[in-house]
């Protein structure tokens, strides 16, 4: 994964940004860990919008073929975006980020 | 303990609060459940925070929800978000996970209210990481704030398309292109029933003028034939589409697009789950998007007690949706003897003359949505349909040429529908597929409903306790 640091939080963040709105308040940002990187989020974000919003297409493998898969529906519905969340199986569009969290993509789950 | 309530509404979205607060009105004591955190289901689904409206905040959508968010706040219904419905039993009882855990709700009455699930056609390429789908960008646009991607493609049928394409410039995006998959005959012919609805016309004809001025190819008539990677790009094979239907074939010039991201969606289908579980009548239905519960004029179901609205009962729109919501309610405060006789058939009278103007411009744009069988076509033997268990075309191809007598059979056979999603995302292929070998829709059936009616983690259901919490009987005397 490739990282550029943000110095201005102290912490990293992948290189790509999707986000409309681009200010954030710095008492606002929450930081989780995903994999290892520290990735900044914004409060109310699902782990698959923050994820999304910093180019982490990959979620976690498909437990046939083990093929990537990322986000698809976003509501609940078709599951493929699986991850490990604290060390317990949850999707990442339905959990909602807090500081500290930490998450594991790629899984072949 | 189980809580006790007259009604349970099942899905907070335009049909689930026009239910709870036409009931509720009538004094009738209602609760709303709902997977999200805010009430309006997709359509008028609020920002994830306040800072976060933006421009949306004149949004025709956004005012919309807004305006219902706060008629529920004032309103005596309860709503219980964040709860996840994974059973139902007739009579009612309700099971559903919520903040706190496990609950347990018995109701005497249930109206479904479950909206819809998005319909994909497979293609080769359409499990990588990238491709989504529209009602998945729909949200990213609206209710996160986040771009699907910078330079996104957009494909697939319906309304939905011009809607995204626009979140997307407004956005500071740049569409590679849209990629409809109606021609412009097909939307011609479709603009009579759109008149009965002057303003969602303007709001189509707005977001095909800013579309054509920021100078985004539309390529009308075609489909998207393959995906695939380059590098970190994706590249996605136009193919155009033949007057009957049918793609054009090799040999024809094919472009090829390169983008960072594909949303695409063939339409919406009817969320049966709950309706068909409680074992109602049903129907099929391709112009409303498949099998739909049989309803009287009243959103009554074949089973006592039992009442569907909206989306859930055939594709017609949140606008169509919510009136069909204030008629399955006001029915039910007239079951329960809220409301008089000559009450209610005066309101349900003006309610089904108003839902009468809305469904008809909303199932206009719901057949213009429904793609046509001929996209099969395009499906490799390899490709998969079946994402959760990763079976291709070509096995329920060999399952179906070797015997399967319908959906159910294929599904033993090749475990596709077998995965967590409990073929929510393939089954409409499934039996659009078998259903050509079967000979319709009808001999094909669809998956027996299951439950969960989502996969959920045991330790939700039972909660956390450590060994010694569990209770040990005494032992019998010997």
């Amino acid at each position: 994964m490739r990282q550029t640091s943000l110095a201005a939080w102290g912490c990293y963040s992948l290189s790509m940004n999707l986000r409309m709105d681009q200010s954030l308040i710095k008492e606002d940002a929450v930081a989780i860990d995903v994999d290892g990187n520290t990735i900044i989020a914004r409060p109310g974000d699902s782990v698959a919008v923050a994820l999304h919003a910093v180019g982490v297409s990959t979620l976690r493998h498909s437990p046939r073929s083990g093929a990537p898969r990322g986000i698809f529906c976003l509501m609940g519905s078709c599951q493929e975006c699986l991850v490990m969340i604290d060390n317990k199986r949850r999707l990442a569009c339905e959990t909602i980020v807090r500081a500290g969290m930490s998450i594991r993509t790629g899984g072949q789950l | 303990m189980n809580r006790q309530v007259e009604l349970a509404v099942l899905g907070g979205g335009p049909a689930g609060i026009g239910a709870a607060l036409a009931a509720s009105q009538c004094n009738v004591n209602v609760i709303i459940l709902d997977r999200g955190i805010a009430a309006g289901g997709q359509v008028y689904r609020p920002p994830t925070k306040p800072q976060n409206t933006g421009q949306l905040a004149s949004a025709p959508d956004h005012v919309i929800g807004e305006r219902l968010r706060k008629e529920l706040a004032l309103s005596s219904v309860t709503c219980l978000f964040d709860r996840k419905v994974w059973s139902v039993q007739r009579g009612f009882r309700i099971d559903a996970i919520g903040p706190t855990g496990q609950e347990t709700w018995e109701a005497e009455r249930l109206l479904v209210a479950s909206g819809t699930t998005e319909r994909v056609i497979p293609f080769p390429g359409w499990t990588l990481p990238g491709v989504m789908g529209l009602a998945a960008t729909t949200l990213l646009l609206k209710s996160q704030r986040v771009l699907p991607g910078k330079r996104p493609i957009i494909a697939g049928s319906g309304p939905l398309l011009w809607a995204v394409a626009n979140g997307i410039i407004d956005g500071g995006g740049t569409p590679v292109a849209v990629i409809d998959l109606a021609d412009t005959r097909c939307w011609v012919s479709s603009l009579p029933a759109l008149f009965s609805r002057p303003t969602d016309l303007l709001k189509g004809l707005g977001w095909a003028y800013k579309v054509r001025r920021k100078r985004v190819p539309v390529i009308s008539g075609a489909s998207v034939g393959k995906v695939s990677y380059e590098g970190t790009s994706l590249v996605v094979e136009v193919v155009k589409r033949n007057r009957d239907g049918t793609l054009r074939h090799a040999g024809q010039k094919i472009q090829h697009l390169s983008a960072d991201a594909l949303c695409i969606g063939h339409g919406l289908l009817p969320a049966v789950e709950v309706t068909q579980l409680l074992g109602a009548d049903h129907v099929f239905d391709g112009k409303a998007g498949g099998w739909k519960p049989v309803i009287d004029d009243g959103q009554r179901t074949s089973i006592p007690g039992l009442f569907a609205a909206g989306d859930c009962t055939g594709i017609t729109g949140a606008a169509a949706a919510h009136l069909e919501g204030q008629l399955g309610g006001l029915t039910v405060a007239r079951e329960m003897g809220r409301v008089t006789h000559n009450s209610y058939r005066r309101r349900a009278q003006a309610l089904r003359r108003h839902l009468l103007r809305a469904s008809r411009a909303g199932s206009k744009m719901a057949d213009l949505m429904m793609a046509s069988g001929s996209l099969l076509d395009n499906i490799a033997g390899d490709t998969v349909v079946c994402r959760c268990e990763d079976v291709t075309y070509g096995e329920i191809q060999t399952a179906l040429a070797a015997g399967a007598t319908g959906l159910n059979q294929v599904k033993s056979w090749t475990r596709c529908g077998m995965g967590p999603c409990q073929g929510r995302v393939c089954g409409d292929t499934v039996a659009t597929i078998a259903s050509r070998h079967l000979g319709g829709r009808h001999v094909v059936g669809s998956w027996s409903p299951q439950v969960p009616l989502h996969p959920l983690p045991m330790e939700d259901v039972v909660g956390s306790f450590a060994y010694q919490d569990i209770a040990i009987p005494e032992p019998a005397p010997l």
